[in-house]
């Protein structure tokens, strides 16, 4: 069976190390944050001002004032700090967030990602995009193995738009754990129940196959 | 010295047509709600606004767009926004999207007197199209200029007669930046208090960068997405 969006947001949190910070994009990305392993602890930071996100607020406790960078109300933690845009993204571009997690629409054998815009369509902008994949050394992209009209969406090279070149580092999809090396999608891990033949037909760029690939834990 | 004026129709007095204004904020969190309600009754039109985003249809920057006072938004996201997405198509509005990390470096270097900056963000991209490219340490970065604007029009939570100023939560974003970068900087805050009253350890946007300041009225504090437990 593939996975659904939740259990690529639980596969991903595994990827978690205990202190890291970790900077999570809009949609699946932001699910890992419920799948945090118990026994470690990561800081989140949002984009807009925030080191130590909390959860979202009860009623009583929403406020204008405290947004993440999906603009959803949320707190802070004991050890939050809050900052401007500027040194949000100056600690981004120093290399201090230790994991970012992404979607994408396409994702390169050599690691380019495109998820900002596609042409003849209404362009919304990149946001933080740009900056945080041109930074992050540690960036693992969340994404559906396949686009809506069944297109593979790791590619040998991308179609659309590039966000950013050659910063993948791994894909976490439906169907399957892919790594990037050496300009190369390396199969590590499979979804419970799906062969290896199935990601093979969904992956229009080079895959290499090992010998033994093992069903994802959770 | 007298930096505080009564509301925003007497602080924006000088602002004239085609002028190019910073607008802080984040999203619809930390915008100068009363400045852009005084823009839109002024009815200035042909300008250029520098603003993370672009409101939504019925607040914050929209509101400018509605009334066609907006020739160009440069901007990192512009999503949430029909009557944008109308005006972009047809050709009324020009866009230009620039990552968000070098709009706020645009920002901060304006304010700090450094004309441009090299930053990676952007490398390989339709971003990088006719700017110079320089390889630093193996990597290639793009050399990007800080903005020019007439006007920041900030908000902040609390500010004095002098002009210094503390920033609320998440509302800080692109504000302080801005603060510093505009030819005319004036600010709106939710608490006008005596100078004196401020902890010097606790401000954020110190004085120097303010020209005027007034204590807003009527916050509506909009939230784009209320999430609860």
């Amino acid at each position: 069976m593939a996975l659904t969006k939740f259990e690529i947001a639980q596969r991903i949190a595994k990827e978690l190390k205990n202190g890291y910070y970790v900077n999570l994009g809009i949609g699946i990305p932001t699910l890992i944050s419920n799948y945090i392993p118990e026994n470690i602890s990561v800081i989140m930071q949002s984009e807009n001002g925030l080191l130590g996100m909390g959860p979202f607020p009860e009623k009583e406790n929403v406020d204008a004032d405290l947004i993440n960078a999906g603009k959803e109300t949320i707190t802070t933690l004991d050890g939050s700090s809050l900052f401007d845009s500027a040194e949000s993204f100056a600690m981004i571009r120093r290399g201090r967030v230790n994991l970012t997690v992404l979607g994408a629409m396409e994702v390169s054998q050599n690691g380019d990602i495109s998820n900002w815009k596609i042409p003849g369509k209404m362009v919304k902008g990149m946001g933080g995009a740009m900056d945080l994949v041109a930074s992050a050394k540690n960036i693992i992209v969340a994404m559906m193995h396949t686009n809506k009209k069944g297109e593979s969406k790791l590619l040998s090279k991308c179609t659309l738009p590039i966000t950013g070149l050659s910063c993948v580092k791994k894909v976490v999809t439906n169907l399957a754990v892919i790594d990037i090396v050496n300009n190369e999608f390396v199969l590590k891990e499979r979804a419970p129940g799906v062969t290896v033949q199935e990601i093979i037909s969904a992956t229009e760029g080079d895959l290499v196959v090992p010998e033994d690939i093992p069903e994802m834990n959770f | 010295m007298n930096k505080v004026f009564k509301n925003a129709d007497e602080a924006i007095f000088d602002v004239k047509n085609n002028n190019t204004i910073m607008l802080g904020g984040f999203g619809l969190c930390g915008i100068p709600e009363n400045l852009i309600s005084a823009l839109v009754k002024r009815g200035s039109t042909g300008l250029t606004c520098i603003s993370n985003n672009a409101g939504v249809d019925d607040f914050g920057i929209g509101l400018l767009l509605k009334t066609r006072q907006v020739k160009k938004m440069i901007s990192s996201y512009v999503g949430e926004n029909s009557e944008f997405e109308r005006q972009l198509l047809s050709g009324e509005l020009e866009v230009d999207l620039i990552p968000q990390g070098t709009l706020a470096e645009k920002c901060r270097a304006a304010g700090a007197g450094i004309p441009a900056f090299y930053t990676p963000a952007g490398v390989g991209t339709e971003i990088a199209k006719n700017k110079e490219i320089k390889v630093f340490n193996n990597r290639e970065y793009l050399l990007e200029h800080a903005f020019d604007s007439d006007f920041a029009f900030v908000k902040a939570w609390k500010g004095d007669h002098l002009g210094n100023l503390i920033y609320r939560g998440t509302a800080r974003n692109f504000n302080p930046m801005m603060a510093a970068a505009g030819k005319i900087t004036i600010v709106e805050v939710e608490e006008l208090v005596p100078t004196g009253t401020l902890d010097p350890n606790h401000i954020h946007t110190p004085s120097i960068y303010v020209d005027r300041i007034f204590e807003g009225t009527n916050y509506e504090k909009r939230i784009e997405k209320i999430t609860t437990q």
